[in-house]
């Protein structure tokens, strides 16, 4: 099972380099939700059982990740009529790399951490922190507030990941909690995009720029 | 049980806020909403009540130590509410009221929970609901501070999240069974994971900590408290920062408890050196009273990081501090407000001789800025000399000269601004403005009576408060 484990978490790190290729919104977003298909999957092929508890929380994640978030922000994109183009900050190729060279310090860096016997020889610590970091270059290198929430929430699959390595002796308290604070959070952050649509008539964060020192 | 009705009480409040009829009657729903948390909260403090070992939520000491200081500052900004939402009757308050009200009930959860998913649901919660609160006057400049504050404040509550895993996974990793109450993880001790402890606690203390505002992940608190109402900035800095400061100390001891201590004071320390030098320079630069105090308020975060790194004493002045700021700064951001209201700007640029237009506003904030810059004999001085004292008392004279000098500086930065403010004769602009605004007492009595209670604070600190603040060291120090 470790196999098909490693195959889905191998897909979910190549998204997140479609992610970081990404020139249009609407790819960005469908390499986002297609991520947090495969992120639902996960629960369901470790090798533990399901219970109702885990296909709870694989079908929340489903459910919310990969229709519900991107559904909102599609909505939003076309309520805002935002052009689609994307106007990094930092160049494709440039994030590309930055994004293989992050996949990569994953890896060593999860080889420093030790982990129980059973998550040995998994990838979830290298995806997990991959993620992270492809979230924070797509929260830094792109201007769209669109497409700064996409990075917000490749980050959060990332700690949804790491997060899977204590599905089993976590109270469902906390996953719930999670996946209720997610789905609030971007809903609030869609109103807020609503927002800064009519008060600036763009969804450029490049000028939001009248605060400064 | 009592416990319970802190966090069941403002959130019924809130219910009934949001479908109260009338706009004109809503805001009396803070101050009733208020008093009775206030009430509840030294019923508590009085008679603290017996902490089951394994609770998810209970007031203990530490609660006790830093909830009620909550409770009062609420007390008194939301008898400001009041007349402040009388001012703006043209905007509808149902969100408002609404929303601050969830906000007590979330902050009595924060400064409760004794679960590591909890606290961190509690301060997610108390994140997404003060949105509303910031972009309340709807300005376009308002909806700019408002998306930095959920782009900035939603990384550092992800990595808290994060970090929070990752100390879960040290626990089972060391052969715990997963358990997550802070009393489990200490229980542990230094059977958990020590990479996994270091890796959590990078984690959560810049998760945590850009929630706190320190330095260099305050970036999002200039905009946020200059942009959003005084209230929402009395409350913000003095209540929300306190639940994330609560958040560091309940991980700090449980870092110690595994017996990495030493390493977390060190990085506490730097970070608050760090806070304080970076609020420091920023001080002498801004042109605009509102954000000064967003500075200010990160200066005084880094001198909490400062005393949390200095032992059981340092411990103690900072939980002092706790206090001393929570008071003084709410003071400074309602009267803050009003000059902001009478000038109709902010800058220093525009608003000047605010002493001719708002005198008692203007007496207030001078006082305030005083009391705020660690001037006898408020509350703020002789925290601030306490955490001092615990400095050289533990051998940190290198930081304790840095910590001088950077009070130093921000005094100069503060008066700078204030007295640029206050002095000199008012514009055209503001002086046609300040027609529409006067200084009831609805508006000048909150912020005397916090500067009030700094003073006493600082003059006669009662025994009770220094009994509590010992008690929460005790439990954040447990003996080994």
């Amino acid at each position: 099972m470790s196999g098909t484990l490693n195959l889905l978490i191998g897909l979910a790190m190549g998204l997140n380099l479609i992610a970081l290729g990404s020139g249009r919104l609407p790819s960005l977003i469908r390499a986002m939700s297609l991520q947090g298909v495969v992120l639902g999957l996960l629960p369901l092929v470790m090798e533990h059982g399901i219970d109702w508890r885990i296909g709870l929380v694989a079908i929340a994640t489903i459910v919310g990740k990969g229709v519900i978030i991107p559904y909102l922000l599609r909505r939003a994109m076309r309520a805002a009529s935002i052009e689609s183009e994307i106007e990094p900050i930092i160049g494709y190729v440039p994030s590309l790399l930055l994004g293989a060279g992050s996949a990569i310090a994953a890896v060593a860096l999860a080889k420093t951490l030790p982990l129980l016997p059973e998550h040995n020889g998994s990838l979830l610590v290298p995806g997990s922190i991959a993620s992270i970091l492809t979230g924070f270059i797509l929260l830094i290198g792109r201007v769209k507030a669109i497409s700064q929430v996409c990075g917000y929430l490749i980050l959060e699959n990332g700690i949804y990941l790491f997060g899977l390595l204590l599905i089993h002796s976590m109270p469902l308290l906390v996953e719930a909690g999670l996946l209720l604070d997610l789905t609030v959070g971007v809903f609030v952050i869609g109103i807020i995009v609503d927002r800064i649509q009519r008060a600036f008539d763009s969804l450029d964060t490049r000028k939001l720029t009248a605060l400064r020192e | 049980m009592t416990s319970l009705l802190l966090i069941i009480v403002p959130l019924v409040g809130a219910a009934l806020a949001a479908v109260w009829p009338s706009n004109c009657t809503r805001p009396w729903l803070l101050p009733a909403v208020g008093f009775v948390h206030l009430v509840l909260v030294a019923r508590l403090f009085v008679n603290p009540p017996i902490v089951s070992p394994d609770a998810w939520l209970a007031f203990d000491p530490l609660a006790r130590a830093m909830l009620p200081a909550v409770s009062l500052l609420f007390m008194v900004c939301s008898a400001y509410g009041v007349s402040y939402l009388k001012l703006r009757s043209e905007r509808p308050n149902r969100v408002f009221v609404a929303v601050l009200l969830t906000v007590l009930g979330l902050l009595s959860a924060g400064h409760q929970a004794r679960h590591l998913g909890l606290l961190w649901i509690a301060t997610e919660a108390v994140t997404l609901a003060c949105v509303p609160l910031l972009h309340f006057n709807g300005t376009p400049r308002a909806f700019e501070a408002t998306w930095k504050y959920l782009l900035v404040g939603g990384t550092g509550i992800a990595l808290s999240l994060l970090g929070s895993f990752c100390l879960g996974y040290a626990s089972l990793h060391g052969g715990g069974r997963g358990d997550l109450t802070l009393v489990a993880l200490m229980s542990q001790g230094p059977g958990l994971s020590r990479p996994w402890v270091l890796t959590a606690w990078v984690l959560l203390l810049v998760g945590y900590g850009t929630k706190m505002g320190l330095a260099p992940m305050h970036t999002w608190k200039p905009d946020a408290y200059g942009e959003s109402p005084g209230i929402v900035g009395a409350i913000l800095a003095g209540s929300v920062t306190t639940v994330a400061f609560a958040a560091i100390l309940r991980v700090r001891a449980v870092i110690g408890a595994a017996g990495e201590g030493a390493m977390a004071d060190r990085t506490l320390l730097a970070i608050g050196l760090f806070s304080m030098l970076v609020a420091a320079l920023f001080l002498l630069g801004t042109p605009d009273f509102k954000r000064m105090l967003a500075y200010s308020s990160v200066e005084h975060m880094g001198i909490l990081s400062i005393g949390a790194a200095l032992g059981k004493t340092g411990m103690i002045a900072a939980l002092f501090h706790v206090w001393s700021n929570s008071l003084t700064k709410g003071s400074l951001f309602l009267s803050a407000g009003n000059i902001r209201r009478a000038a109709g700007s902010s800058s220093i640029e525009s608003a000047r001789g605010m002493s001719i237009l708002t005198p008692r506003s203007a007496a207030l904030f001078v006082t305030g800025m005083f009391a705020v810059t660690a001037c006898p004999p408020f509350g703020p001085f002789f925290s601030v000399l306490q955490v001092l004292r615990a400095a050289l008392a533990s051998h940190h004279g290198i930081a304790a000269a840095i910590f001088l000098g950077c009070l130093l500086l921000a005094f100069l930065g503060m008066t700078r601004v204030v007295f640029a403010v206050v002095d000199g004769r008012p514009r055209q602009a503001a002086i046609a403005n300040s027609k529409r605004f006067v200084e009831t007492a609805g508006v000048v009595a909150p912020p005397l009576v916090l500067l009030g209670l700094s003073l006493w604070l600082g003059l006669f600190t009662p025994p009770a408060l220094r009994e509590a603040w010992t008690a929460a060291v005790a439990q954040l120090f447990p003996p080994s």
